[in-house]
């Protein structure tokens, strides 16, 4: 132990304490370069959503402000005996300088009518430069209730889980069956056809928009979640991911369950399909993604609100002439929600996912 | 990836409704292995994924062809005339390439002149600052699981949060310019200049897919042997020249990767734009899948014929990038 401590001498100057860090050696620039570029980092890659979610607790007036608040604040509301409704409370600077609170009637031009609440009585003439709204901290959850009840936003939620899991399942059978196929047997045509489905990576549904369209249109899909659901339900590197970890099941395990009298579909099913599962996880995470997220073929196929997905959804609301933004931007964390949970949990498996097989 | 504990954790909960289903399909197979044997059974598990493919990829790809050689507004190949390549002429009639204006159909042309401008800039930024970060998340650094995460969590987001979240902060009283008041300058109408229109496009589409190129160039980075650098700190070499020559030639099997990669996503640009800028203003950040999906699907005369044409062209550019993206990876594989 003494040792340890004599072969890294403490720092003899202020300087160098300051600049002491970790490892040897003193703060390099590039030490101080990258921990500044990691903080600008922070701030422009979380601040963006950070301000987006404190933005979608304001109210539809709170956003109208400029400049805009932190936080959501709401202007404080008082009842005042003789008014039927709430009055705004303001804090009103007499020339003289006191300040006193009182709730606004109505306003006229600038000159507005404010009565004190502790004497309802007698109203008084204020100009509107001379009050400032008094206001707190409040949360409008309304943002978040109104557009899933008043608006279809709960419908499209529904659309959105719905075709996220379909999609997926219908995505991991037939892709770990293909995978099957590919990996555990030997059989005539077998490059063939990996390189058919390797092929049709250079085949993105951006060029084949039209065509697919009319296939869709001919299978009566148009306007059905399956039209979103199946036409990307067999992807190529699903299935290329699921072959490559297929392979390195041991052939023994196979040869064993064949001697048992086992049928082929037992083989897939009980042998290989869990033994494959932290590939079919990976591959489960990204059609989630996939499907959750798609916006383009979606936006084609479904014209009609009742089957609009979120993505589509909430283009569509924010594309309306006057764009009710304190529900768009609501709407777009619920969008969001699942996403960051799903990162959360799964960040390291999704990291590890993209870094072994270079998709996403 | 820890295949063991996960593989208990989803098998105990997952098992019984599985073997339920498992059985009840496991009856049809049964009988269609007793007909076409053990040798005929891969062929029965490709069916359905290569039914899929053939459906919805192989036929679609010829139709587009046959849809780019006829015109009219009928959906139903049945139904159409054929034109021959007029479609194609229709596209590439141009008295000046240099000059949208010139050509006949000038909304494809300012598509692609976009798309060009668009992949230039996007691509060479993308790279650099995914280089930048992976280059700064490989060093020792304190919470580099978290900086990573922070740099990677916008990939995951769906390209309309992506355009909401920043279409909210660039409004004409969005925060941004309250920050631009704020030190004592103009409000800017960002969505309105067709320079800044472009320029956050190009922004917006880097700030969401920088953390995946980011992730693949670290994995790059990491698989460099560590016992080079100290060979190289042995001998004295500078900081600087270890990243000439030994970083950088190593790193470059993956940078040409993420660089086709990022060509072959770029040139396909739409979604986070569209619903940012709509492609404006005018027309300034109308990229070429979006002059698809306008001639093919929103325009009020359905232009099948016309969009199948571009299609055809956007789908030969893509096959080029593709064939060098595979070359890149057989590069970097055997590397």
């Amino acid at each position: 132990m003494p040792e340890a401590f004599a072969s890294s001498p403490p720092p003899r100057t202020i300087a160098g304490l300051l600049t002491a860090r970790r490892g040897r050696g003193r703060l390099h620039w590039t030490d101080v370069f990258s921990y500044a570029y990691l903080g600008l980092g922070v701030l422009l890659m979380f601040g963006p959503v950070v301000w987006l979610t404190l933005s979608s607790f304001k109210t539809a007036s709170g956003l109208l402000e400029f400049p805009p608040t932190l936080f959501p604040l709401g202007q404080i509301e008082v009842e005042v005996e003789g008014y039927d409704d709430p009055l705004p409370l303001y804090r009103v600077t007499e020339e003289d300088g006191t300040a006193r609170e009182l709730a606004q009637i109505r306003r006229i031009g600038i000159i507005a009518q404010m009565v004190d609440p502790a004497d309802p009585d007698t109203t008084i003439k204020v100009p509107i430069r001379q009050r400032e709204a008094v206001r707190e901290f409040r949360v409008a959850w309304e943002n978040y209730s109104a557009p899933l009840q008043r608006f279809n936003f709960l419908t499209y939620l529904q659309n959105s889980v719905v075709v996220t899991v379909a999609a997926t399942i219908v995505t991991l059978l037939i892709n770990s069956m293909a995978a099957y196929g590919l990996a555990i047997y030997e059989f005539k045509g077998r490059n063939a056809i990996m390189l058919f489905v390797i092929g049709t990576l250079m085949i993105p549904i951006t060029v084949i928009l039209v065509p697919v369209y009319l296939v869709v249109t001919e299978l009566g899909m148009i306007n059905s979640l399956w039209g979103v659901i199946l036409p990307g339900a067999a992807t190529p590197t699903g299935v290329f991911l699921l072959r490559q970890y297929m392979l390195t099941i041991p052939r023994d395990l196979i040869e064993a369950a064949r001697m048992d009298k086992a049928s082929e579909w037992v083989i897939y099913w009980r042998v290989v399909l869990p033994l494959a599962t932290p590939a079919i996880a990976v591959l489960a995470i990204f059609s989630i993604m996939w499907r959750w997220n798609d916006f383009l073929w979606p936006l084609i196929v479904l014209n009609r609100s009742e089957v609009y997905t979120l993505q589509v959804g909430l283009n569509a609301f924010q594309g309306e002439l006057d764009v009710q933004w304190h529900f768009v931007l609501a709407m777009t964390v619920v969008t969001l929600i699942p996403v960051v949970l799903v990162f959360a949990f799964l960040q390291r498996f999704i990291t590890t996912g993209i870094a072994s097989t270079g998709m996403k | 990836m820890r295949p063991e504990t996960h593989r208990l954790t989803v098998g105990a909960a997952a098992a019984a409704p599985m073997n339920l289903l498992g059985s009840l399909i496991e009856l049809p197979f049964k009988a269609i292995q007793r007909l076409v044997g053990i040798r005929g059974m891969p062929y029965i598990f490709l069916v359905p994924n290569l039914g899929f493919f053939g459906i919805f990829v192989v036929i679609p790809l010829f139709i587009n062809f046959a849809f780019s050689l006829t015109g009219g507004t009928n959906l139903f190949l049945s139904d159409r005339v054929y034109t021959g390549t007029e479609q194609y002429g229709f596209l590439l009639d141009c008295e000046n390439f240099a000059d949208s204006g010139s050509c006949r159909e000038d909304r494809f042309w300012r598509g692609i002149y976009n798309t060009m401008v668009f992949v230039v800039f996007q691509v060479g930024f993308l790279v650099l600052f995914s280089l930048v970060t992976a280059l700064i998340l490989n060093r020792k650094i304190r919470g580099r699981g978290f900086f990573r995460a922070v740099y990677f969590f916008p990939v995951l987001l769906s390209p309309v949060v992506v355009a909401l979240i920043w279409k909210w902060i660039l409004l004409r009283d969005g925060i941004l310019n309250a920050f631009l008041v704020t030190i004592g300058l103009e409000k800017i109408l960002f969505f309105v200049s067709p320079q800044w229109a472009m320029f956050w496009a190009i922004f917006v589409s880097i700030w969401a897919h920088m953390g995946f190129y980011t992730l693949i160039l670290l994995a790059g980075l990491q698989a460099i042997p560590p016992d080079l650098y100290e060979a190289a700190e042995m001998d004295g070499t500078s900081k600087e020249r270890i990243f000439w020559r030994i970083t950088l030639p190593l790193l470059w099997p993956n940078m040409l990767v993420v660089i086709v990669l990022a060509l072959i996503k770029g040139v396909q640009i739409f979604d986070e734009v569209y619903v940012l800028t709509g492609g404006g203003p005018g027309t300034a950040t109308q990229f070429i899948v979006q002059y698809i999906y306008n001639t093919g699907f929103t325009n009020q005369v359905q232009n099948f014929g016309l969009a199948s044409a571009a299609s055809v062209i956007l789908g030969a550019v893509l096959f080029a990038l593709t064939l060098m993206q595979l070359a890149a990876v057989r590069r970097k594989d055997s590397a």
